[in-house]
This record gives C-alpha cells, sequence and structure tokens, in this order.
C-alpha cells in the first residue's frame, strides 16, 4: 500500500536528487541533438572563479538570510507573545496577521512592486510623516535599497506562520509555571526569561531550520520584482541557478549551482540541529 | 508544579494600583495589536479598493487616506479589462483542477502509505521510512532544474488521430503539474505519526472477522483520523494553488498555464495597475474565502505540523 506514493516520491525526488549531482558534472543542455558529456569538475571551477554574478548571488543569498532569520523568528515570537494574552477579540488579531501567509507570494510581489514605486504609496507615506522633507525613491531600482526593500516585504509575507508556531509553543507551558514564577515576585520580563524561554527550545529548532531553509530558496519576489537587478544587487542562488539552467538552457550549469545551494542548505540544517541540540 | 511549589496560596485582592497598572496595560496591548493589524492589512485593502478605480484615480489618491477608500469613479471597469485581455477563466480552471487533483490524489496515497508504514510489518518499512524522513529537508528549489530535464525525457502515452500512441516528454501538460506533487514526505510523515496513536487492537479484531489490511484502512483507520486529513489537505491547498516557478518552466502553452503565471501578462515596465489590482484581487479572494471559512482548522492544522515537524 505504500507501492504508489514511494515510487512518486523516488520519481520526483530522489532520482532528480541524484541527477542533480550527476548532471553538475557535465554540459548538458535542455533541448540538444548531442547526449551530455561528462566534464569533470569544469562547472564548479566556472561558477568560482569565471561567473561573478554567481559570487554575488551567493552573497545576497546569505545577507537575505542573515537578516530575515533573526529578525522574522524575533518578530514572530514578539507577536506570539502579544496574541497569547488572554484579552477579547486576540482570535481575530491571530486571524488577520495571518492573512498575508495565505495571500500567494507572486501577488504579494506584486503589490508590493507598486506600493515601492517612486509615485506609490510607500514614498507618499513618507512625504506625509516627513511633512514634505524627505522626497521618496524608486527603491527597487536603487542597488543600494533592493534588497532591503525584498527583505522587508518577505517578513511582511511570511511572520504569521510563525507567529502561529510560536504560540502553539507557548500553549504547552503549562499555566501554574507562570503562576508560581508571579507568586515569587517574577516580573513580567522575568517570567519570560525563566519560564517562557527555556519552554520554547525544541519550537525554536523548528522555527529557525524553516526560515533558513526558505529564506535561502529566495525565488518569486525576485522573479516578480526585480529580475535580480538593479546590476545584480538582488540576484540570488536559486534566481542563478534557473536563468542559467533553464532560462540560457545550460542544464549542467544549472544543475552546479543547484548543488551548491543543497550542499549549502544541508551543511546550515545540520549546524543548527547541532547547536540547539547541544544541551539537551 | 515543576518548580515545586505550593499550588494554592490565598491571593489578596488587587489593589487600586495593581488594577490601574492592568488596565494601562490592556490599553497598550489593545493599541499595539491594532497599529499591526494595520500595517498587516493595509497593502490588501489597497489592492481591493484599487481595483475598483481608473489608472488616474489610483495615482492621485496614493497621497491621502483615500487610497484605502472605494470613493470617486468607482467600477466594475478594471475586472471586465482582465477578462477582455487575458483567458482568466482558463487559468482559474486550470488552478482548480490542479490543486484539487494534487490536494486529493495525495490525500489518498500519502494515507495509505502512511498506514502501510505505521501498521503494517514488512521487509523493507525501516528503510523505507528513513527515506520519506531524508526527503523532508530536500527543498524543491534545488531539484527544479534538474527535474526539468528529467521530465522532459519521460515516456508518456498520448492520443492521437484515434490511436494511443507512445511518446517522450512531459512538458506542456497537466500530468506535469500534478502527478510530481502527489507523494509527499511531510504528509506521509504526518499520517504516519497519526496513525500511530489509533489502537492496534481494532486492526485484530477486524482480522479475525475477515477483512482484508485494504478494508481496514479505508473503512476503519481512515474514518478515525479526520484531523490528519484535514490538516494534510490544508498544508497541501496553498502551495498547489499557488505554484510559479514550477509552470512556469515547464508549460509554455498559454491554455494549460495556471493562475500565478497567468498574471506575467501584467508584467510589463509599464502595468495597467487597475488591471493589475482586478487580477490578483480575482485570484486572492478564493484563497481567502476558503481561509476565513475554515480559519479554525486552518490555524490548529499550522500548529500542529509545527509541534510533529
Amino acid at each position: 500500500m505504500a507501492l504508489p506514493a514511494l515510487t512518486l516520491l523516488v520519481l520526483f525526488l530522489v532520482i532528480p536528487a541524484l541527477l542533480a549531482f550527476g548532471l553538475s558534472f557535465t554540459n548538458a543542455r535542455l533541448i540538444s541533438p548531442n547526449p551530455p558529456r561528462f566534464v569533470g569538475l569544469d562547472n564548479f571551477v566556472r561558477a568560482f572563479t569565471a561567473d561573478p554574478v554567481f559570487l554575488r548571488s551567493t552573497l545576497n543569498t546569505f545577507v537575505f538570510a542573515g537578516v530575515v532569520v533573526p529578525v522574522q523568528a524575533g518578530l514572530g515570537l514578539a507577536l506570539a507573545v502579544l496574541v497569547n494574552q488572554k484579552i477579547r477579540g486576540v482570535t481575530a488579531f491571530r486571524v488577520i496577521f495571518f492573512v498575508p501567509v495565505v495571500t500567494s507570494i507572486v501577488v504579494v510581489s506584486i503589490l508590493w512592486r507598486f506600493l515601492y514605486q517612486d509615485d506609490g504609496l510607500i514614498n507618499s507615506f513618507i512625504d506625509t510623516v516627513t511633512f514634505g522633507a524627505w522626497h521618496g525613491m524608486a527603491w527597487l531600482n536603487d542597488p543600494s535599497t533592493a534588497l532591503g526593500a525584498i527583505i522587508v516585504l518577505s517578513i511582511w509575507q511570511a511572520v504569521g506562520f510563525h507567529m502561529l508556531i510560536w504560540l502553539s509553543g507557548l500553549q504547552t507551558i503549562p499555566e501554574e509555571l507562570y503562576e508560581a514564577a508571579r507568586m515569587d515576585g517574577a516580573s513580567p520580563w522575568q517570567q519570560f526569561a525563566h519560564v517562557t524561554w527555556p519552554g520554547l527550545r525544541s519550537t525554536m529548532v523548528f522555527v529557525l531550520v524553516t526560515i533558513t531553509i526558505a529564506a535561502l530558496g529566495l525565488f518569486v519576489q525576485i522573479d516578480v520584482m526585480t529580475q535580480g537587478g538593479p546590476v545584480n544587487s538582488t540576484s540570488t542562488l536559486v534566481y542563478h541557478a534557473v536563468r542559467k539552467g533553464y532560462r540560457e538552457q545550460e542544464t549542467g550549469y544549472g544543475a552546479t549551482i543547484s548543488l551548491i545551494f543543497f550542499v549549502i542548505v544541508l551543511v546550515i540544517a545540520l549546524i543548527q540541529r547541532y547547536l540547539t541540540r547541544e544541551e539537551d | 508544579m515543576a518548580l515545586g511549589l505550593p499550588v494554592a496560596r490565598p491571593q489578596a485582592a488587587p489593589s487600586a494600583s495593581e488594577r490601574q497598572a492592568r488596565r494601562r496595560r490592556r490599553v497598550w496591548s489593545y493599541t499595539t495589536l491594532t497599529a499591526l493589524a494595520v500595517f498587516f492589512l493595509f497593502p490588501l485593502v489597497f489592492m481591493f479598493v484599487s481595483s475598483l478605480k481608473p489608472d488616474g484615480q489610483i495615482l492621485t489618491d496614493v497621497t491621502s487616506l483615500r487610497a484605502f477608500l472605494p470613493v470617486g469613479d468607482i467600477s466594475l471597469d478594471n475586472y471586465a479589462g482582465v477578462f477582455d485581455r487575458v483567458p482568466v477563466g482558463r487559468f482559474l480552471f486550470n488552478s482548480v483542477l490542479v490543486t484539487v487533483l494534487t490536494v486529493g490524489l495525495g490525500l489518498i496515497l500519502n494515507s495509505m502509505a502512511g498506514f502501510a508504514l505505521s501498521r503494517l510489518r514488512w521487509r523493507g518499512r525501516h528503510l523505507a521510512l528513513a527515506l520519506v524522513i531524508a526527503t523532508l529537508i530536500v527543498p524543491f528549489e534545488t531539484i527544479a532544474v534538474p527535474m526539468v530535464y528529467w521530465v522532459s525525457h519521460l515516456p508518456t502515452l498520448v492520443w492521437e488521430d484515434g490511436l494511443l500512441k507512445y511518446d517522450f516528454g512531459w512538458l506542456n501538460t497537466y500530468q506535469v503539474q500534478i502527478i510530481p506533487f502527489i507523494a509527499n514526505a511531510f504528509s506521509i510523515f504526518l499520517f504516519t505519526q497519526y496513525f500511530s496513536t489509533i489502537p492496534k487492537s481494532l486492526d485484530e479484531a477486524a482480522r479475525i472477522d475477515g477483512a482484508g489490511w485494504f478494508t481496514i484502512y479505508r473503512k476503519i483507520v481512515a474514518p478515525l483520523a479526520g484531523p490528519a486529513f484535514a490538516t494534510v489537505a490544508i498544508v497541501t491547498f496553498l502551495p498547489a494553488w499557488n505554484q510559479y516557478l514550477w509552470p512556469l518552466m515547464v508549460v509554455q502553452q498559454e491554455e494549460l498555464r495556471p493562475v500565478m503565471v497567468g498574471m506575467q501578462y501584467f508584467f510589463q515596465l509599464d502595468p495597467a495597475w487597475g488591471e493589475v489590482m482586478a487580477y490578483t484581487s480575482l485570484i486572492t479572494l478564493p484563497v481567502l474565502i476558503v481561509f476565513l471559512s475554515f480559519q479554525r482548522a486552518f490555524v490548529s492544522s499550522v500548529a500542529a505540523s509545527g509541534v510533529k515537524g
């Protein structure tokens, strides 16, 4: 009975993963009359020595993840604490904060592209609150602000998901622990530091791993909003892999970039597991 | 009482200053929550409202709060424009078809796999479970490019001139958008976990009555696993509806494309924003309606997926 699902899993996950490995040592092209030829490590050498866009994409991917992982995890936790209060109407706020998560990232990206325009909503807001002292800019057209602008909308879209994960972690902490802490005169902050935080260890591992993997896979926002520009300031590993492996039909080289991406994801996931498991 | 403290100590009634502090905290909470609600909703309110306005008015309205109010020259013209310009009905049909089949077949096959992994004894069971868990950490993005190459070489059957013929290449089909996503390691894992909480004595009783394994799955275990089916349906529904990268690469033919890729019509340098907003509203509304009607189930599904992952 497990056979149909397992067969599909092998066909569409295991084989493509092995293929990513195999193809990265070849010069395979998507549409070509010639069979792929083995080229050894050529693709890897090319990536690290002759492809500045690859290096820039790697850097951008790390910058994006480096900001998004701590900020989104932190904001998610703050939101979870806020909506974990026993006050009237709090469920409605949980639902509202989750609405962007169910909105497609494609829709979100095109919407924010409009908000970020030089005559868009965000600039006119800045203009109003500074009484016209500071005029807006085309955020996505400036290499120094484009990636930051994409970071903001990415967090806006996904933070509600991690709020819920943190929330379910918070609700596993027994209320008696808080009562006991309060009786000992613990301040709200002390309650958080000594009761809440230690109780959230396994939730934290899950949140960090899922945000990291999602952040490293950044693609849609780039494709819809900037196509990697201006001057490659928003190109990412996955975007570059698709550009080379699919749009320019260099399947072999695209597979190489995918494989490098996979190794990075794997190493980071293992490091996070190791670091957060140590104290158990 | 993990801290080993006494459970109940008579508590003094809160003093006036304490009550005041509590009230101040509550006011602060509501202010923060409301500000955040505005932050999370303003782009979507702006989208729905703008979809009703002509392009010129959208641009002049952004300078004031009118951007969030359905005022001025309100009409459904943009929606009419969208239906004129792009085959949006066809895109919606494609997305519904792909989503329903991916989720539906996924529920059946993944729950069967979960049943076999959690309740049946067979050679290779542990290896299979290890394989499922190992594939959990492979992000789709890492295999997308090689997978295009792979599916473009897969054999397929085509109906041509009244004859069933054999051909290669899955590009530009419905099957390429559905079949690779039916089996899902995460769903199998969830089902395996859930089924193992259902008492095995039920199986034995049914076996004595002469029931086969498939009957036990269908008549006994599956009906008891409603929450697991709901969770899997919800967590696989959104990615299926939102597919973008994959159909972008494997479906060039307009008649077969889903809604998210169909939006590319509007990616030009100077888009007609009113129509863009109408299109994005149109493809967001169905999901929002599903979400708001099942929000309780959504919330508990996400929570469950986190706890068990």
